[in-house]
């Protein structure tokens, strides 16, 4: 398969025994590109994402990341690649400083260890020993690690899972700005705000399929939905849905002469159109 | 198609060898900064020596050796045993669970770095063992180092291929426990009922029941043991043996076989991945 996609993927599937995990996926995820994949749990994010990684070996389709099926990625494919783990808890023992160092010398360009670690906001827990760190600190360091090599390409599962909102900001600080350099970003995700933060584009996978795909702004037909526009008639508050929101206000204007009491306008957020999406929309 | 090019890079990567150096210094780190877990990985062996040892009072007859020094030079292979066998399978089964094996797969980090890495934690290990039981053994039992070259030549092999085959072979134990948390327990009995069989514990081996001293036999432990008296007791005592002989031949024969064996066993059952992984 040639392919100038930094990602290519035709009609994925696998299995574990009985249960399909993923069933027939396709993506294509250009160069410098930030690309989110959402779904609930079990719905095939890591599964897919693991392929990917070449962790895993696929029971069909096509795959090519960077050009080399996973499946027969060697060293030199491996040192394009940067992965970032979601429940690793290794190393415990050696510090912050010692273990972004010993994995920069697996590169043969590594970034220099003390400013990776400053990247990622560990400069002041650069001499603790890992398992004193906290979660959040301890998924800095595993960005860390994930970039150190200098990937072109990084893998970044469910990231921010058990986050602060305050770490959780910073997180996307630093994924932006490896975004910012060029690297290609793939991040799997059930935060819909990271996502919008985050993606240039999002797919939804669900029951291992893809059902929908875009930028953030668009995806499932997001920016053509019909817009609610509600406002304030004396105490009572009324609401009409309309594909032309402006037309709408006007009249209103016009009518209430100036300023529209409790005057609002709203789409569907990307977590209504995601809930629609995977089915399980809520009153 | 546009200019942004993806440069491939071209620098030299960084040689296996070197790379399972580095590894071999994180793992001693990871284990001298364990503590407690330092502490009785290498006072296990000592304790059960110094302890066994004191209930053993009978002298060989005309030979001026006692039971507590035969015991005692034994035991030199239970302790090599543990720092390879039950620390390696118990080791990797952790690497297995928290993300260590994971996140090195994920790396250029070619394969054969991480059991460089091993075998430096291994054979560091089982030398400071080895100087922890002599020493014990000399101060209380009063075992007498050799003096003469070809003794320490046989002292070398039998360590050499003992800390090998056993290393091996606990490499492939370590796929069999399900988590890290399950792993002592796991190694650990069939590593106590194979020092019992294998005449450590019970002296002299001859002593032991025929079909025990069998399967005994079978495995590594039983010759490494065997070696190690014949460095560290005079020559009169192989008559305590089962042939009446150090049968360094055997022992060299077997142990190699094991080596093999346990290269073989690695080869086809490891894996990087844990059970519940998938």
């Amino acid at each position: 398969m040639t392919t100038t996609s930094a990602i290519s993927v035709r009609g994925l599937r696998k299995r574990y025994r009985d249960v399909t995990a993923v069933d027939g996926v396709d993506l294509e995820i250009e160069h410098g590109e930030v690309f989110a994949l959402l779904g609930p749990n079990g719905a095939g994010k890591t599964t897919t994402v693991e392929v990917l990684e070449g962790y895993r070996p696929r029971d069909g389709g096509e795959v090519s990341v960077l050009g080399v099926d996973p499946q027969r990625g060697g060293r030199a494919w491996r040192m394009n690649i940067g992965i970032v783990l979601q429940d690793a808890s290794d190393a415990g023992e050696l510090t912050v400083a010692e273990t972004v160092a010993h994995f920069a010398a697996y590169y043969p360009d590594a970034r220099r260890p003390v400013e990776t670690i400053a990247m990622v906001g560990l400069a002041d827990q650069a001499r603790r020993k890992i398992r004193t760190l906290s979660g959040g600190q301890r998924r800095r360091l595993d960005v860390a690690v994930g970039v150190v090599g200098r990937p072109r390409l990084l893998f970044l599962d469910e990231p921010t899972t058990g986050f602060d909102p305050q770490a959780r900001r910073q997180f996307w600080d630093l994924v932006s700005s490896l975004a910012a350099d060029g690297t290609t970003i793939v991040l799997t995700t059930h935060y819909l705000e990271e996502a919008e933060a985050l993606a240039d584009r999002v797919a939804v996978i669900v029951g291992g399929r893809i059902v929908a795909s875009g930028s953030p702004a668009t995806l499932g037909g997001r920016a053509d939905a019909a817009a609610t526009v509600g406002w304030l008639d004396g105490t009572t508050p009324c609401e009409v849905a309309t594909a032309d929101p402006a037309a709408v206000v006007a009249e209103l204007a016009a009518r209430f002469g100036g300023a529209v009491p409790g005057l609002t306008v709203s789409r569907p957020t990307l977590e209504d159109v995601y809930l629609d999406l995977i089915g399980s929309s809520q009153p | 198609m546009t200019t942004t090019v993806t440069t491939t890079t071209t620098a030299r990567p960084p040689n296996a060898f070197g790379l399972g150096l580095a590894r071999g210094a994180v793992e001693l780190k990871t284990f001298f900064r364990q503590r407690d877990s330092v502490v009785f990985t290498f006072s296990l062996p000592a304790v059960i020596m110094l302890v066994l040892g004191s209930v053993f009072t009978d002298q060989f007859e005309g030979t001026g050796i006692t039971a507590s020094q035969m015991f005692a030079a034994g035991m030199i292979a239970g302790g090599i045993a543990s720092t390879s066998f039950v620390n390696l399978g118990i080791g990797i089964s952790t690497d297995r669970d928290d993300g260590t094996l994971k996140r090195l797969r994920g790396t250029p980090m070619p394969p054969v770095s991480y059991f460089i890495g091993k075998v430096m934690l291994v054979l560091v290990a089982s030398l400071a063992e080895v100087v922890v039981l002599l020493a014990a053994g000399m101060l209380v039992f009063d075992l007498a180092l050799p003096t003469d070259v070809s003794r320490w030549v046989t002292f070398a092999w039998v360590f050499l291929l003992g800390v090998i085959g056993c290393s091996l072979l606990g490499i492939a134990a370590s796929s069999i426990p399900r988590s890290a948390r399950s792993a002592p327990a796991v190694l650990n009995l069939p590593f106590i009922v194979l020092q019992f069989i294998s005449g450590i514990y019970v002296i002299p081996v001859r002593d032991l029941p025929e079909p025990l001293v069998r399967v005994g036999s079978l495995f590594p432990l039983k010759w490494m043991a065997q070696g190690f008296r014949s460095v560290f007791l005079p020559d009169v005592m192989a008559e305590q043996e089962i042939t009446g002989a150090w049968e360094h031949g055997r022992v060299a024969l077997v142990l190699t076989a094991w080596c093999i064996g346990g290269l073989v066993l690695c080869l086809t059952t490891f894996r990087w991945r844990s059970r519940r992984d998938g």
